[in-house]
């Protein structure tokens, strides 16, 4: 049995502690916000926090989060107002949105540590989350925006 | 950032290096210095990429700084080696596989050589290897630091590097020896998972290596022609 916390739930699992967290949180918890891409931590669709650090749960054992804290992308806020989620909108940042929770949690893990980040600290941040569609400029617009850096 | 003076990519080639070294200091033992045809040596002047010789092929060397030497220069075919190397980069980005690429996703070392905020190299990498993912891994997984890197280096210059307390993360020569020999991120070298070559011989070998070279004077092999001293 391994106990651990999600989205501040209590969650008792009897389940390998060897399985993906993605597994966990897709497949035995339900919530689907956060995305199988590679499996190879190579495209950061799964980026899910542990205790606040940005993650990519497609690796990530159950058992190295056990007694710990996951966020996902349904957590991040309790009505989708994260400043992130707000600049998404208003800049309409996804073009199919596959990635997009991902890059949220990466970036919402980057804006807990460093509130007002430099462009280079952006893109160094979320180096590892693809987005096949290409929005990397909107995404960093939107980073921006959520830190709030005015433009020009 | 240039390009390095001198660039050691091939760990084989400084196997023969090391060979050649040792079939030399044996041939013109005891010889008084004439310059007469070298005697066969007894010992191999070659060994396979994949073998590290052992402290006892280096007893013939009479010459206490000249066994040092030699030592030093086996031993540096683990640590040039790209298992080892990889994460020795003189810049801000870890390499990967046995042609030394840069890694991907492009990460960098951050302040304390464990990558930046959202990026850390334990976002992915774990205690161990993941079979199924490919990603290796072991506990404390991180860069060296820029002041022990090795890519792109000599041996003589590496030497010089371990040597130095400045340049080895304050660690004495005692400590040194420990470090090479039972480190667990140093072991994963010979245990890198999923068909990575590992480094040369054994990391019981390795340790044995440069414990001799330390009891031996610690001495440096000579640098390259034109190479500046570090």
């Amino acid at each position: 049995m391994i106990v651990l916390s999600i989205n501040g739930r209590e969650e008792r699992l009897d389940v390998d502690p060897e399985m993906p967290l993605l597994w966990v949180i897709r497949d035995v918890v339900g919530l689907s916000g956060t995305k199988y891409g590679c499996g190879e931590a190579l495209c950061g669709a799964c980026t899910v926090h542990l205790d606040g650090e940005a993650v990519r749960a497609c690796v990530t054992p159950l058992r190295r989060a056990a007694g710990r804290e996951v966020t996902t992308i349904e957590g991040l806020s309790k009505d989708g107002d994260h400043p992130l989620q707000r600049a998404w909108v208003e800049l309409g940042v996804p073009q199919c949105g596959y990635c997009q929770s991902g890059q949220i949690m990466s970036a919402a893990a980057l804006l807990s540590k460093k509130p007002r980040p430099s462009n280079a600290e952006i893109d160094q941040s979320l180096a590892g989350n693809l987005c096949r569609c290409g929005t990397y400029t909107r995404i960093r617009a939107a980073v921006r925006k959520a830190a709030g850096i005015k433009e020009g | 950032m240039g390009a390095p003076r001198l660039a050691y990519r091939s760990h084989a080639a400084v196997a023969m290096l090391a060979g050649g070294i040792l079939a030399a200091f044996t041939a013109c033992a005891g010889k008084g210095g004439l310059a007469r045809a070298p005697s066969p040596s007894p010992l191999p002047a070659r060994t396979r990429a994949s073998e590290l010789r052992a402290v006892e092929a280096f007893a013939s060397i009479a010459d206490r700084a000249m066994r040092s030497k030699a030592l030093f220069l086996e031993a540096s075919r683990v640590m040039l080696h790209p298992r080892c190397a990889n994460c020795h980069p003189a810049d801000d980005s870890p390499r990967q596989g046995d042609d030394g690429a840069l890694h991907d996703p492009p990460v960098v070392r951050g302040e304390d050589d464990r990558g930046v905020t959202a990026m850390r190299c334990s976002a992915c990498h774990q205690e161990a290897n993941l079979e199924l993912a490919r990603v290796p891994g072991a506990r404390e997984w991180r860069l060296a630091p820029k002041g022990m890197a090795w890519v792109g280096r000599s041996p003589a210059s590496i030497c010089a590097q371990v040597k130095d307390p400045a340049r080895n993360g304050g660690r004495s020569l005692a400590k040194i020896v420990d470090h090479a020999a039972h480190d667990p991120l140093v072991a994963w070298g010979w245990a890198p998972g999923h068909g990575r070559t590992p480094a040369p011989g054994d990391q019981e070998r390795f340790g044995a290596l440069v414990a001799a070279w330390v009891e031996t004077g610690a001495a440096c092999p000579d640098g390259e022609r034109g190479e500046p001293k570090r």
